[in-house]
């Protein structure tokens, strides 16, 4: 049979999970693909000694492979993962699953191959019962072994990681710590795999060797040809296959800034964001999960700016207990003293957490039933948040605030649940920091006019800008028809902001930007003009935004922000802030900008 | 005996139970809510889902008993080395 050549059309885009972020450009090899699925067959009593033989030999060679894997790990900082191929080794000498595969073999008359899936299928059905959402991954772990010992069944020689060339990206259906381990990290670039989660093993691993990663990416493994040439964007959960020059070209920018980035990261990240002539400002990271700690640290983060907590809500059936909870936060809280972490409260509305015929989908999420407004309609789960942040405040410096704010009776609600949580947890004897600084996000139109009343009552201020310009400029950004019209630099949104700066000045309370403006080194003399001194952004946007700091002027910066006052358009505004920044920094073109 | 380390019975944590109870003669039996199962089986292992917190027993049967349950006992009461 002739396999048509199958042409690629450019710049052809999959989206999956970024898992691990970065951008990498090389060429796919595949090392696996689709997972063999096991073929069950019916076989006759005499075949039944020989095809029990024949899966002890898989299972020999099995462990074998996994012994020679272990012994090629020379790398020091991988053997605190090591114990992955340990437990791969268990499930293999494990009784529980030799026995009933050979069972199954003897008893129901099945070929070894299919024995093995039927085995495995059946404590797969277990696993996914489990509640616990770290125990249930572990699911993935049995899959890993069921492929690889159906691959040795079949006597399929696995291509070897030693086999991999120069400037690799490796793909596979699902690739195992194992092999993921074994990775030379001077060839291989990045990997793409179709299944796998952010929780994945070998997604932890990618993380921790700072290899770029995205997977989930459906059936990608077996559409793409080897040797494609593709470039993998960890950051955005992106891949392109087939570039065009035009695309190539703005991911090789984009690439050579992070790598410039990185090479000057170990000198910018223990100086202070400070202006030329004296003006400090904090730069911090926005975080989602405690493992993400690190690299605000790396990246030179002064503390989270913005812990968002959905991440432990979603995907499950059941609600974090406060243990729970609490585990997570105080995990962040901990690890980042003697920084502050501000904890955002539930951002999300009802229908994505509870299987309740009273959270339906809503015609109009963005204005319905989300953020405060479903956290103190359900008080129960409320504060039970609520409880698990101050007790995880006693372990560093929490702060908490309140997203969606949009009247002083929503602040005060949400004080007052808090103030019965204390309650709560005193009469327990649970320590807590009683001096927790509550703020909020101010994020809607209306908390930007009633900003000077809010000010009073709130401990400090968090400008989520890309709902402020949302909900500002009436526009949803996801509608190609209207995105144009979501301008950061609206004299619209930019008297908001300088509204917002001068009331928290006024009180005398700290005032912090945490949307994707505070990233962009383009805006961070107009931020840091308006009179903002704490920036809270993705961690590897820090280096940039600190280098510009650092080399402007305060007194610049405000009479920058004095001009783009009075501009009458956006359109004039981008115009003078571009020359008055690229001026400064001409390597910042748009291209290389994150 | 209460689960003391962050991940509970994780991969790691069960690698480490199964690879003790393995150096013993002994039956091990680890019980949790009423369902007992083969310490020296990582599957019946991982599958007890035994989070944080959870409140196990450990039975020990056999010639070396007395040192199976001491070695088990202080490799859970010190949360596997972790935290």
């Amino acid at each position: 049979m002739v396999l048509e050549k199958i042409k690629f059309v450019k710049d052809t885009c999959y989206v999956g999970l970024g898992v691990s972020p970065g951008i990498a450009i090389g060429e796919v090899f595949f090392l696996s693909r689709v997972r063999e699925p096991g073929v069950s067959r019916t076989i006759s009593a005499d075949q039944v000694g020989e095809e029990i033989a024949h899966f002890q030999e898989a299972v020999a060679l099995f462990k074998q492979q996994l012994v020679d894997a272990k012994g090629r790990i020379t790398d020091k900082k991988m053997h605190q993962h090591l114990f992955i191929i340990d437990a791969h080794l268990l499930i293999l000498e494990d009784k529980m699953f030799l026995n009933e595969t050979v069972a199954r073999i003897r008893d129901d008359l099945l070929n070894a191959e299919g024995a093995v899936k039927n085995t495995l299928r059946s404590f797969e059905n277990l696993f996914d019962s489990i509640e616990d959402e770290y125990l249930r991954d572990r699911k993935a772990d049995l899959e890993s072994v069921g492929d690889r010992l159906v691959r040795n069944l079949r006597g399929e020689t696995i291509r070897s990681v030693d086999e991999i060339g120069e400037k690799t990206i490796l793909a596979a259906h699902d690739l195992s710590p194992a092999d993921a381990m074994q990775i030379d990290r001077k060839k291989v670039f990045g990997l793409l795999t179709d299944r796998g989660g952010r929780t994945s093993h070998t997604a932890i691993l990618a993380r921790s060797m700072g290899i770029p990663a995205v997977f989930g990416l459906g059936n990608f493994t077996a559409t793409i040809p080897n040797g494609m040439p593709v470039i993998l964007d960890g950051t955005n959960g992106m891949v392109i296959i087939n570039p065009s020059d035009g695309t190539f070209k703005e991911y090789l920018a984009k690439k050579q800034t992070l790598e410039y980035i990185e090479s000057r990261l170990a000198q910018l990240r223990d100086l202070p964001a400070e202006t030329q002539d004296g003006k400090r400002v904090s730069l911090r990271a926005n975080i989602e999960f405690p493992a993400e700690v690190g690299s605000a640290f790396k990246h030179g983060g002064e503390g989270v700016g913005l812990y968002r907590t959905e991440m432990l809500f979603l995907g499950r059936n059941t609600l974090p207990d406060e243990e729970e909870q609490f585990r997570d936060l105080r995990e962040v809280v901990e690890k980042m003293a003697p920084h502050p972490v501000t904890i955002r409260t539930l951002d999300i509305g009802g229908e994505k957490i509870l299987a309740n015929e009273s959270y339906q989908r809503e015609t109009n999420p963005a204005m319905g039933l989300r953020a405060v407004r479903f956290s103190l309609r359900e008080t129960g789960i409320f504060k039970n948040q609520l409880r698990a942040i101050l007790r995880a405040s006693h372990y560093g410096r929490a702060r908490v605030m309140f997203p969606m704010i949009s009247s002083l009776v929503e602040l005060r609600a949400c004080r007052e649940c808090l103030e019965e949580a204390k309650e709560e947890l005193r009469l327990a004897g649970t320590l807590f920091d009683p001096q927790m600084p509550v703020g909020i996000m101010v994020e809607t139109p209306a908390a930007v006019m009633i900003a000077d009343l809010l000010a009073k009552e709130a401990d400090f201020f968090s400008v989520g800008t890309n709902d402020l310009i949302q909900y500002c400029m009436a526009v949803d950004r996801g509608n190609q028809n209207v995105a144009y019209l979501y301008q950061p630099l609206h004299p619209a949104v930019l008297r908001m902001l300088a509204m917002i700066a001068r009331s928290a000045a006024e009180a005398g309370i700290p005032c912090e930007i945490c949307g994707e403006m505070a990233g962009d080194p383009l805006y961070a003399p107009v931020m840091l003009g308006l009179g903002f001194n704490e920036l809270s952004m993705n961690a590897y946007s820090i280096p940039v935004v600190k280098r510009v700091i650092r080399e402007f002027r305060y007194g610049d910066a405000e009479k920058l922000v004095a001009a783009l006052i009075n501009f009458t358009t956006a359109e004039e505004c981008r115009e003078h802030l571009e020359n008055e920044v690229l001026k400064r920094f001409p390597d910042l073109s748009q291209a290389s900008r994150i | 005996m209460v689960i003391r380390n962050r991940l509970g019975l994780h991969a790691r944590a069960a690698a480490q139970l199964v690879k003790a109870a393995n150096r013993f003669e002994s039956e091990i039996l680890i019980e949790k809510d009423g369902a007992a199962v083969d310490g020296k089986s990582i599957m019946s292992i991982l599958m007890l889902a035994a989070q944080k917190g959870s409140i196990i027993s450990v039975t020990t049967h056999g010639i070396d008993e007395k040192q199976a349950i001491a070695a088990i006992k202080e490799l859970i009461g010190n949360g596997f080395g972790e935290d």
